[in-house]
C-alpha cells in the first residue's frame, strides 16, 4: 500500500510553476530519496504533502486521504525542515516535551538516548545552540516521532561528517526495528545512497526519474574508449552525458546497451553521477 | 560497499566469499537481515534481496522463526558457479588485452607459467 499517492500536481505562484504534473507513489515502510537540485520543487511537494500549502490543481493523497485540513492524516505526519523554528526560549528538553505532546507514537527513551548520542545540552535555551546542534534536535524529534511518515527537508546543515553518520545508523537501526514510510530530501546523494529503497528525482518541477535505488545502480553506465568504438557500443541508447579528448570519448548511459562491450571499457555509474547528469545543468533562479 | 553494482549482489557475493572461505559453515546461521544492513549501512529491503536470491539459488535456507542457514552443499553450489564464471570474467578480459598489446595465446601461457614460479 502506498502511503502517499499523488497525480498531475501542479502548483504555480505567479508567473513560476513549482511542479508540473507531478505524479508519484511512496511505498509504506520503505525508505525514498527525494533528490533534486535547489528549486526543483522538493520543498514545495514536501508542504503539499503536509497540508502546509493547496496544490494548484491535482490529486494528493497521504494514507489515503486529501492530507489539507486533515488532522486524522496530518497526526500521522512528521516534517522535518531545513531551518526549523522552535520558541526560542524553550529548553532542548521542552522541546522535546512539546514535541512529545505532538506525536502519538513518540518514543521518550530513544529520545534521550539520541540527546547523548548528539551530545546535546539539554537544558541550554534553543537560541544558544549551535546551527549543528539546532540541526541535531530536529532530526531527533524526526526519529523518535515514529511517525509512520517521517519527512527530513535537507535535515543537516551545521552538522559534521561524524554527526551525520550518528544519524544515518540511528536511523537504519530504528527503520529495522519500526518500518515506516521515510522521505529523505537531501544533496549528500553520495551519503544517502545506501540507505535509500526507491528515488525520486525531480528536475525543475518535474520528475526524471522514478525508480528502485538498487536497479538504478546497476542500471547506468560509463563507458570510455575510442570515439569510434564507443559510439558503435553505445548506438541506438541517447547518452545523459559526453566528453571527448584526444580522440577518446566518455559517454554516460543511462543503461547498458545489448551488445558485447568491445574495445570500450564499462564502469557502473555512481547515484550521485546519475543524477548529476540526470538534472538540467547551469543556475537557476 | 563499492560504487556502482547493485548492492544486493554484492551482498549476496560476501555471504558467498564467506561460505568458500570456510567462515560460514554448512548449516550455520547467517547473519540477519538487520544485522547486514546495520553493518554496511545499507537499506535492510537490499540486504534481504540479496538474501533471498542466496534462497533462491539454494545456498541459504530458512528456518522459520530461527533465521537463514548455510545449506549443506552450498560451498560446492558456488564454487561451480564461481568456475563457471572464471573465464567470462577472467580469462576473456585477459585475452581481449592481451590481443591489444600483440601478445598470442601461446605468449600468455607462457607468462601464466612463469607467474606460477614467482
Amino acid at each position: 500500500m502506498s502511503a502517499v499517492f499523488v497525480e498531475d500536481l501542479t502548483m504555480r505562484y505567479r508567473g513560476h510553476t513549482a511542479l508540473d504534473g507531478v505524479g508519484l507513489e511512496f511505498q509504506e515502510n520503505s525508505i525514498h530519496g527525494l533528490l533534486g537540485r535547489n528549486g526543483a520543487g522538493k520543498t514545495t511537494l514536501m508542504r503539499i504533502l503536509t497540508g502546509q500549502e493547496f496544490a494548484t490543481s491535482g490529486r494528493v493523497e497521504v494514507f489515503g486521504q486529501p492530507p489539507r485540513e486533515n488532522s486524522a492524516v496530518l497526526s500521522r505526519v512528521c516534517f522535518i525542515r531545513e531551518s526549523l523554528k522552535y520558541p526560542t526560549n524553550f529548553k532542548v528538553r521542552e522541546a522535546l516535551a512539546a514535541a512529545a505532546i505532538a506525536c502519538d507514537a513518540w518514543d521518550a527513551a530513544f529520545a534521550e538516548r539520541l540527546v547523548r548520542d548528539f551530545a546535546l545540552p539539554a537544558h541550554r535555551p534553543l537560541k544558544k545552540l549551535s546551527r549543528g546542534q539546532l540541526s541535531a534536535v530536529g532530526i531527533i524529534i524526526g526519529l523518535a516521532s515514529r511517525a509512520p511518515l517521517t519527512l527530513f527537508d535537507e535535515p543537516y546543515l551545521g552538522l559534521d561528517a561524524v554527526a551525520r553518520q550518528v544519524f544515518y545508523d540511528r536511523l537504519l537501526e530504528d527503520f529495522a526495528e519500526h518500518p515506516r514510510t521515510i522521505v529523505l530530501s537531501t544533496h549528500l546523494i553520495d551519503e544517502v545512497a545506501d540507505l535509500l529503497e526507491h528515488v525520486v528525482l525531480i528536475d525543475a518541477g518535474r520528475v526524471v526519474i522514478d525508480a528502485d535505488a538498487d536497479e538504478l545502480r546497476g542500471q547506468a553506465v560509463s563507458v570510455a574508449g575510442s570515439a569510434e568504438a564507443v559510439s558503435a557500443y553505445a548506438q541506438g541508447v541517447a547518452p545523459l552525458h559526453r566528453s571527448e579528448l584526444a580522440g577518446r570519448l566518455r559517454v554516460a548511459l543511462p543503461r547498458r546497451p545489448a551488445r558485447p562491450a568491445d574495445g570500450v571499457s564499462v564502469e557502473p555509474l555512481s547515484l550521485q553521477d546519475l543524477i548529476v547528469f540526470s538534472t538540467s545543468q547551469g543556475d537557476r533562479k | 560497499m563499492d560504487d556502482g553494482r547493485p548492492l544486493f549482489q554484492q551482498i549476496a557475493e560476501q555471504i558467498e566469499g564467506a561460505i568458500l572461505d570456510g567462515s560460514l559453515a554448512a548449516d550455520g546461521q547467517v547473519p540477519s537481515t538487520n544485522e547486514l544492513a546495520a553493518f554496511h549501512r545499507i537499506n535492510p529491503a537490499t540486504a534481504a534481496k540479496g538474501i533471498n536470491q542466496l534462497v533462491t539459488d539454494g545456498i541459504l535456507y530458512k528456518k522459520r522463526g530461527i533465521g537463514m542457514f548455510v545449506a549443506t552443499d552450498a560451498r560446492e553450489r558456488v564454487l561451480e558457479r564461481r568456475r563457471e564464471a572464471f573465464g567470462r570474467d577472467f580469462v576473456k578480459p585477459l585475452l581481449v588485452e592481451a590481443r591489444r598489446l600483440g601478445l598470442s595465446a601461446e605468449d600468455v601461457k607462457k607468462l601464466i607459467e612463469k607467474g606460477g614460479q614467482e
